[in-house]
């Protein structure tokens, strides 16, 4: 874990005008989304450690001179967070069309189709178009395993296939090589799924995935559900042991 | 090891040095080394003893001179003259000439503006001692900051020379080391970590090279300096792998400290236990980012992670970790040695000391300069550097690298110091200095500046991956001619996003150089956009003016 644990006590904030309170090992994400409070993310889940990588979750804190991603910013006493102020929603907008125009996402023919986070969040935000150019890169298609396939043209690079797999199942199966925009999730060192010898087939980086990059054989469009309650309940048995 | 043996040391070596009457001083940093003065310093060698002079006249291989551009450049101590552009046939003559009147044509005036002008404290070492005797550097005064610190101070006394002295971060970020040191300090942990960045990558930098090819001793003592200070037994210099030379000269000057006793075990006979370590960086910009570095180190992928924690409570393998750039800690032994009152007596009110300064690009002097912090832009470019060449016209100078801006020629009277250069829309960065002359398409500039950070992201975040490929696009395509005045607005809105939401340093400074081109050179966007043509002649526009 990224953020150290320290004796908690009880905060108080405000978020978005809200009074709210929180433990001081909480992060203000924890906190707004226990209080109702909306702040998208595509990175962050539940059972996995931080990444902050999406910059969705992305919040002003008063007094700071940049904005901070809400999932690893612990709250502080005092604190006033806004969470959807007017340039935040654009950025935020801005973030997701980036993403959009990255790689071949469509959703007409994804699996994933009606399932999808980053389906669900352009909705949310209000997305109607794309004012980016599309990139158009040409991504390959890993399916060579038993039961699971990757495509990597609608991956979203939120790393949390390669987190599952290290922190949760332990393999470390999955990782990310090349740099910017080259960027890619591979298997191993770069072989291809079905020959690695270090995956346990377990699926768990399927069910975290967030798009349709990952998904099982034999669904058809719209078919592919992601079944992700394993993730705190082994989370919390382990803490417990 | 004890202090009457650095003494000792000290001694013989200057008793050695004064039975020479002339040295020649053979510039054998990178600079020189490429245009041959290794084979320089071997001519002399031999003409030496051929001569049989060896009892009066000594050759050596010295740090850098400084004017990189006129190399291979030797001095002749204790003469004070310098020559440049040396040549092996010129050896005859040189040696003929020694105690006598210099050679004319190769002389190099040594009361010239370039010379006259800096203020060395970081470089003071530089054309002087050989870089790899640790001899020298001790006859200079070396590790004796260091005996002071362990036997005669405490920690928080070390620190708050520091503190006093005003020193700040020479990374880039102009953060106040001893408040850094501070932090380190007082975080609790058993194990503590030093850490020096120098992994320069900026196009155009060369000064953490050049401090470490001509002076390594300087950045070792100065790293147990730190360690004494902070609590931390253990230290890693992160340097990365294009720096052969500056590799074989740190692992030579480690090996010699270690066998001194200056660094290892007990130094100085007290229980202060200090070991350095080299790790390599295998290319990548981004390990420049402290975490990114630091994540490297750990043998992980270079990407940076969200700050806070902050790598003083929460670095190295989790332990608190102090980290501190290669001009920084170079620093330290000098503040020691003369006081932190002497070192901010030097500078502006809130950026003291002096920085260390790459010139390149379109300048007449390229070289490594170091001057007092609040010289101004225009004595730098124009008397140090010596102005543009080719009675060309100054246009800009970037400095900052891919994180900085352009500054133009109204701004040129401003001090150089960090809040200066942050207003007119740079940084001071790490130091390294591009002038650029008419012949310079500001367009081309941005677009050069973009390609590198694009290629150089790591991919962890996604403004950076894609708003840098996206802003590559954008300036490729108005380079081109092709663009119109939306894509300029798209480009300020990209900038904003960028600038704003990234994670890391790489991505927040990305977007300067494109900003502070469009803000000072937008007439040349215009040009590119309505007019189909490239003011400088620099952009291949179809149809119009090459």
């Amino acid at each position: 874990m990224m953020i150290a644990k320290k004796i908690s006590q009880i905060q108080t904030l405000i978020i978005d005008g809200k009074e709210v309170g929180g433990r001081s090992d909480e992060t203000i994400l924890q906190v707004a989304r226990e209080n109702d409070i909306f702040i998208p993310t595509l990175c962050h889940l539940d059972g996995l450690s931080e990444y902050g990588g999406c910059r969705l979750c992305i919040v002003h804190v008063k007094g700071l001179p940049r904005l901070v991603p809400s999932c690893t910013t612990l709250v502080r006493e005092g604190m006033e967070v806004t969470t959807n102020s007017e340039d935040i929603i654009e950025y935020r907008k801005g973030i997701l069309s980036l993403l959009f125009a990255e790689r071949n996402h469509v959703c007409s023919v994804c699996v994933s189709n009606g399932h999808c986070e980053l389906q669900w969040l352009a909705l949310k935000l209000g997305i109607t178009h794309v004012e980016f150019p599309y990139i158009y890169p040409k991504m390959p298609v890993d399916a060579t395993h038993d039961r699971f396939i990757a495509d990597h043209n609608r991956c979203v690079l939120c790393g949390r296939c390669v987190r599952v797999c290290h922190e949760v199942e332990g393999a470390h199966t999955k990782d990310v090589m090349g740099r910017g925009i080259t960027s890619r999730v591979i298997t191993d060192l770069m072989n291809n799924w079905g020959e690695s010898n270090t995956c346990t087939g377990c699926g768990k980086c399927v069910h975290v995935c967030p798009t349709g990059a990952l998904s099982e054989k034999g669904k058809s469009v719209a078919e592919m559900e992601k079944r992700r309650q394993f993730l705190p309940y082994l989370k919390r048995m382990r803490e417990r042991s | 090891m004890t202090y009457e043996e650095l003494l000792e040391i000290a001694k013989i070596e200057n008793e050695k040095k004064a039975q020479y009457v002339h040295t020649i001083n053979v510039c054998v940093a990178a600079g020189c080394m490429s245009c041959g003065s290794q084979e320089l310093l071997d001519a002399f060698r031999r003409e030496i003893e051929k001569r049989g002079i060896e009892n009066w006249c000594k050759a050596k291989g010295v740090g850098c001179l400084g004017l990189c551009t006129a190399g291979p450049l030797i001095a002749i101590e204790p003469d004070g003259i310098i020559y440049k552009a040396v040549k092996p046939s010129d050896v005859h003559d040189v040696i003929d000439a020694l105690g006598g009147e210099p050679v004319k044509r190769i002389l190099c005036p040594s009361d010239m503006s370039f010379f006259t002008k800096q203020q060395k404290i970081v470089l003071e070492n530089f054309g002087k001692i050989d870089p790899e005797r640790i001899d020298e550097y001790i006859a200079s005064g070396g590790y004796q900051s260091l005996y002071l610190a362990l036997r005669e101070m405490s920690p928080s006394m070390v620190i708050d020379q520091i503190v006093k002295s005003g020193l700040r971060g020479r990374g880039g970020g102009g953060y106040p080391t001893g408040l850094k040191w501070t932090t380190v300090m007082k975080a609790s942990g058993s194990q503590k970590y030093v850490i020096c960045n120098a992994d320069e990558g900026d196009p155009g930098a060369f000064m953490d090279r050049s401090v470490l090819e001509s002076d390594p001793h300087r950045v070792l003592e100065g790293m147990a300096i730190a360690g004494y200070a902070v609590g931390a037994d253990k230290a890693f210099i992160y340097v990365r792998a294009e720096y052969p030379l500056a590799i074989k000269r740190l692992r030579k000057a480690i090996a010699q400290a270690e066998h001194l006793g200056v660094l290892g075990r007990g130094i100085f006979n007290t229980p202060f236990n200090f070991d350095i370590k080299l790790r390599l960086g295998a290319g990548a910009f981004v390990c420049g980012e402290e975490t990114a570095l630091i994540s490297s180190i750990e043998g992980n992928r270079g990407t940076p992670r969200p700050r806070p924690p902050y790598p003083a409570e929460y670095g190295l393998w989790g332990c608190p970790t102090l980290i501190n750039n290669v001009e920084t800690f170079a620093n330290v032994p000098a503040i020691l040695r003369n006081g932190s009152q002497w070192y901010s007596s030097f500078g502006t009110e809130k950026s003291k000391g002096t920085k260390v300064f790459a010139l390149a690009g379109r300048i007449k002097n390229t070289g490594l300069i170091e001057v007092a912090m609040g010289t101004t832009l225009r004595e730098i470019v124009f008397d140090i550097g010596g102005g543009i060449p080719d009675g060309s016209k100054f246009k800009a100078v970037q400095t900052g690298g891919p994180s900085g801006g352009c500054i133009t020629e109204a701004f040129l009277d401003q001090p150089v110091d960090y809040e200066s250069l942050a207003k007119l829309g740079s940084i001071m960065g790490s130091g390294g200095m591009i002038v650029m002359d008419d012949t310079s398409c500001m367009v081309d500039v941005a677009k050069f500046f973009v390609e590198f950070c694009m290629t150089e992201s790591c991919g962890k975040c996604v403004p950076c991956r894609d708003g840098s490929a996206q802003m590559h696009y954008l300036l490729d395509k108005i380079s081109r001619g092709h663009g119109n005045t939306n894509d300029l607005h798209s480009l300020e809105k990209l900038c904003e996003l960028v600038k704003n939401t990234s994670l890391c340093g790489l991505g927040m400074t990305m977007p300067n150089p494109v900003i502070s081109t469009m803000h000072y050179f937008r007439d040349e966007y215009l040009a590119h956009i309505h007019d189909k043509t490239c003011p400088a002649g620099v952009c291949n526009i179809k149809g119009g003016r090459k």
